[in-house]
Formats: C-alpha cells, sequence, structure tokens
C-alpha cells in the first residue's frame, strides 16, 4: 500500500503510519510578506502559514494577489517587503527551488515538442527526475508520446504539465487555475490523477480556483485572499465549524440586536426572510433557523463582505513573537 | 470493494467511506482479512482528498474493525455480518411471512415501512437518525458492539477558530 509521507491529523495517528519525514517546516510560512507592482500593492501585510501535507485552495477575486503569491513561492518574483520560507528556506535557494514544481495558467509547453521531448526535456533540467511517475501520468490519459505538445487538447496539454510537474518530485506543487478551461468531465480524470499522485508522494498542494464547488471533497485547507490581504486561512472543516448560518423571518435589515455579540459576515434580507452568516462570540440567542454553511456559501458571503475580520485558525497563524527576528 | 462518494448527498465524503464500508461488512463483501482499497485506489476512482480517505480508516480503525499494517494496507478485523440477519435465516423466513400477511391485508411499502420503523423504535429506543447534513456530524452506529464512536475529529480544534 502506497502510504504517504504526510500526515496532517496530528499526534494520534494508528498505528502502521509513516511518520512525517519533515522537520516540521511548514510548505509556506509568509511573514509581512507584500509585493508591490510600480505604486499597486498586489499582497501586502500577510501573514500566514501552510502546514506540509495539505492540499490548500487558494480563492479569491481575480487581481486578488493570487498569482502574485504563487509565483513569489515559485521565485518567479520577489518580495518588496516582507518574507516567505517554503519548508524554512527562501524560494530563491537550490534547495527550495527542487522542491517547488509550477503549473501556471498558460501551462508553458514547447508546441513544436512531442510528448517524449517534452518529458525528456524535464529529465534534462532536473536532476532528481521521476521519469516513471511523469510517462504513468501520460500513459493514463491516453496521450501519445510522439504527438507535438501543439496538437494536444487543452486537458492532454494539462496533463503533460502535471506529468512534468509531478516528474519533478515537488514537495509542494503550486498550480494556478489548473482546470479552468478543461470540461466537466476531463476536470474529474485530472483531478483523480492529481489526488493518486498526491496520495502516493505526499504532496502538499497550493492551487488557485474559481471553481469553489468542486474543490469542497478535494481541498482540506482555505486561503481566501481578497485585495491583497488574506482573510481566511486554515482547515476547511475548522473555519466551516466556526461559522453559523442563521435564519429567521424578519423586517428589519440591520438584524436584531442580539447579533450585536458576535461577528457579522454577512447579512442577507429576501423578502420577509432575513439570514445572517456569523462567527458566533459565545451562545448565540434568539429565535433562530441555526446551519453550519457549506464551503460555497461561506466563500461567496466573505467575498460579499471584503472587510469582514480576518479568520485564521491556529495552524495557519504565526507567532507573533517570531515577527522580530 | 468501490467506493461510491454522492457530493451532492449533504453527508461528508469521508461518512459516506465510513458507512460504505460498514454496510460492505455487514453484507459480507467484506470479511476479516479482506483488505481495503489503497487511498490512492480510492481518489484515483473517485477525485477525492487521499486525507479523507486515510480520516475514515483511522476512524474505522478506532471503532476496532480495521487495521492498518505498515506497508501492507489496512485489513477487516472484525466480522458484522451475522448469520442470524442473513435474509435466508428462520428470522428472514418469519419476516417474509408476516410481509405477506401485510401486503394480503392491503398494506403498501410506505405503510410497512412507518410501521417497522415505530416498533422498532419501540423495541430498540431512540429515533433512528437520518443522515444529516452537516458536516462530518457522524451518526450513531447501531447494532455494533464496537467501541463507541468518538466525537469527529474534524471539530476538535474549533475553539482555535475565534
Amino acid at each position: 500500500m502506497n502510504e504517504p509521507a504526510h500526515r496532517p491529523f496530528g499526534p494520534d495517528d494508528g498505528p502502521g503510519r509513516i511518520a512525517a519525514a519533515d522537520d516540521g517546516a511548514p510548505a509556506l510560512e509568509a511573514r509581512g510578506l507584500g509585493h508591490r507592482f510600480r505604486k499597486h500593492w498586489a499582497l501586502r501585510d500577510c501573514d500566514f502559514r501552510l502546514p506540509a501535507g495539505r492540499i490548500c485552495a487558494l480563492v479569491g477575486p481575480n487581481g486578488a494577489g493570487k498569482t502574485t503569491l504563487l509565483s513569489l513561492a515559485a521565485d518567479l518574483l520577489e518580495p518588496t517587503r516582507g518574507r516567505l520560507r517554503v519548508f524554512g528556506d527562501a524560494p530563491s535557494t537550490p534547495a527550495s527551488r527542487g522542491r517547488v514544481a509550477f503549473m501556471g495558467q498558460r501551462k508553458p509547453l514547447y508546441p513544436g515538442f512531442t510528448v517524449a521531448e517534452m518529458l525528456r526535456a524535464g529529465r534534462e533540467l532536473n536532476p532528481d527526475w521521476d521519469h516513471a511517475t511523469a510517462e504513468r501520468l501520460v500513459r493514463q490519459g491516453d496521450i501519445s508520446f510522439t504527438a507535438k505538445v501543439g496538437t494536444l487538447s487543452g486537458g492532454q496539454r494539462t496533463r503533460v504539465a502535471l506529468a512534468l510537474a509531478f516528474g519533478k518530485r515537488p514537495r509542494l506543487l503550486l498550480l494556478d487555475e489548473p482546470m479552468s478551461d478543461l470540461d466537466p468531465l476531463v476536470r474529474h480524470e485530472i483531478t483523480a490523477a492529481l489526488m493518486s499522485e498526491v496520495a502516493e508522494h505526499g504532496t502538499t498542494v497550493l492551487m488557485s480556483t474559481h471553481m469553489v464547488s468542486e474543490m469542497d471533497q478535494v481541498c482540506d485547507y482555505l486561503l481566501m485572499i481578497t485585495g491583497g490581504r488574506v482573510r481566511l486561512a486554515g482547515e476547511v472543516d475548522t473555519i466551516l465549524a466556526a461559522h453559523t448560518l442563521l435564519s429567521s423571518r424578519h423586517r428589519e435589515t440591520d438584524g436584531p440586536p442580539d447579533l450585536a455579540s458576535h461577528i457579522v459576515v454577512s447579512t442577507k434580507t429576501v423578502g420577509e426572510h432575513f439570514s445572517a452568516l456569523i462567527r458566533p462570540q459565545g451562545p448565540v440567542t434568539g429565535r433562530w433557523a441555526r446551519h453550519e454553511p457549506g464551503l460555497e456559501e461561506l466563500l461567496i458571503a466573505y467575498l460579499r463582505a471584503p472587510d469582514s475580520t480576518p479568520l485564521l485558525t491556529a495552524s495557519a497563524r504565526v507567532e507573533a513573537s517570531e515577527e522580530a527576528a | 470493494m468501490q467506493f461510491r462518494i454522492d457530493r451532492r448527498s449533504g453527508v461528508t465524503a469521508h461518512m459516506q467511506i465510513v458507512r460504505q464500508t460498514k454496510q460492505a461488512m455487514r453484507m459480507g463483501v467484506l470479511s476479516v482479512g479482506s483488505r481495503l482499497p489503497t487511498a490512492r485506489e480510492v481518489v484515483a476512482a473517485t477525485a477525492i482528498n487521499p486525507n479523507t480517505v486515510h480520516k475514515a480508516y483511522r476512524e474505522l480503525e478506532q471503532e476496532g474493525l480495521v487495521e492498518s499494517r505498515r506497508g501492507a494496507g489496512t485489513f477487516v478485523v472484525r466480522s458484522l455480518s451475522r448469520p442470524e440477519a442473513a435474509a435466508g435465516s428462520a428470522l428472514g423466513e418469519e419476516l417474509r411471512e408476516w410481509l405477506r400477511g401485510a401486503h394480503a391485508a392491503g398494506l403498501d411499502q410506505d405503510d410497512v415501512s412507518a410501521l417497522f420503523t415505530a416498533l422498532t423504535e419501540e423495541r430498540y429506543g431512540g429515533p433512528t437518525p437520518a443522515p444529516r447534513p452537516e458536516r462530518g456530524a457522524p451518526a450513531p452506529v447501531r447494532g455494533v458492539a464496537a467501541p463507541r464512536e468518538t466525537n469527529d475529529t474534524q471539530r476538535t480544534s474549533t475553539e482555535d477558530a475565534g
């Protein structure tokens, strides 16, 4: 059985599990991270952690800073302020570069190369190249090794790009909108291929996406950025459990006064029906119907209310004490 | 053994795996010594997060139903199938006879289900919980003399989120 080397569940793991191969360093750690393009801050004052072994969705509106963050982690950009660490090292160090694979939105492949030549290039450029994994990913997609990359369909190109990324044996895989141009069937196939490689290698994944509903069963960690700042970071389950969706029949648009003691993310009034997404700060009083929100509901509420108080779970926070170091 | 993950059911994927495994054990599809599919096999077919599979298997392990053996896989170590509960058993035959009577008396399937549910509750106590739509709220397991199901591990660090 191919047990992955990552164990995000903590010390209470059952017997027979392979211990984490890490020194415990998070896959990503940002401290006061900022990046400016001319006068525009694409990212600013970002403090968060992504623990190793997670599959993390990076969400936010267009222009929120998602690609900037991925590019900083992939060492394609340098921070203007603060710092970013990949498994404890700066992205520009050789150790880091060897541990990170990045698949950009345009999936840069050479159209004139055949698939086999593309894989050979990957082997030449990467000392730790895992040819078996790369070939397996291509073969599972029924892609001919002699086909020119320029003639492949969108799904096939994505698969070849994924093969090149996994051939690097990355510990952290960065994916920028990997599925955006694919039809649902191909998305399912690519996701299944991605998940089985993650299961085998224990890879940490950070992927930006707009397909929130499809990420529900895929991602166990969440990083939401709006306006260049971190709004939500942490385990999907923990974040969802920290919220309550209240609804009742009301006419007041401000919401009844008994919500004042809670963090109100968003409210909505449809006819006489009033609903609110809150982070309870104690017992919720009043006659409400209560639900735990779904991931999509939660993200849409936060996207509608970009100024709401950020929420970082314990594992996503960086200690303030180390900040000065 | 193949898991089917229904993304619209409102039941979390990990609960679906737990339930389907137990169901397979009750039906004898999985028996003592059977190997569960590897996380890789499950995610290759279902495109879900492998951590979800590990979490489900760990829950089954905590209930004493399966055992993870390093490098070999996860194996069923207890039986949930009971010969007395099979369709062809003496009890099954009695129920079949009773159903014949119910049918003859003009009861339709919903009538029979309602009556059966009511009398089951009378005998075993408590309403049978329907699958709840919340994430990761495990339904109590009935008819299993396993260690009590622990509270869902998903929620253990909720207090950290405030």
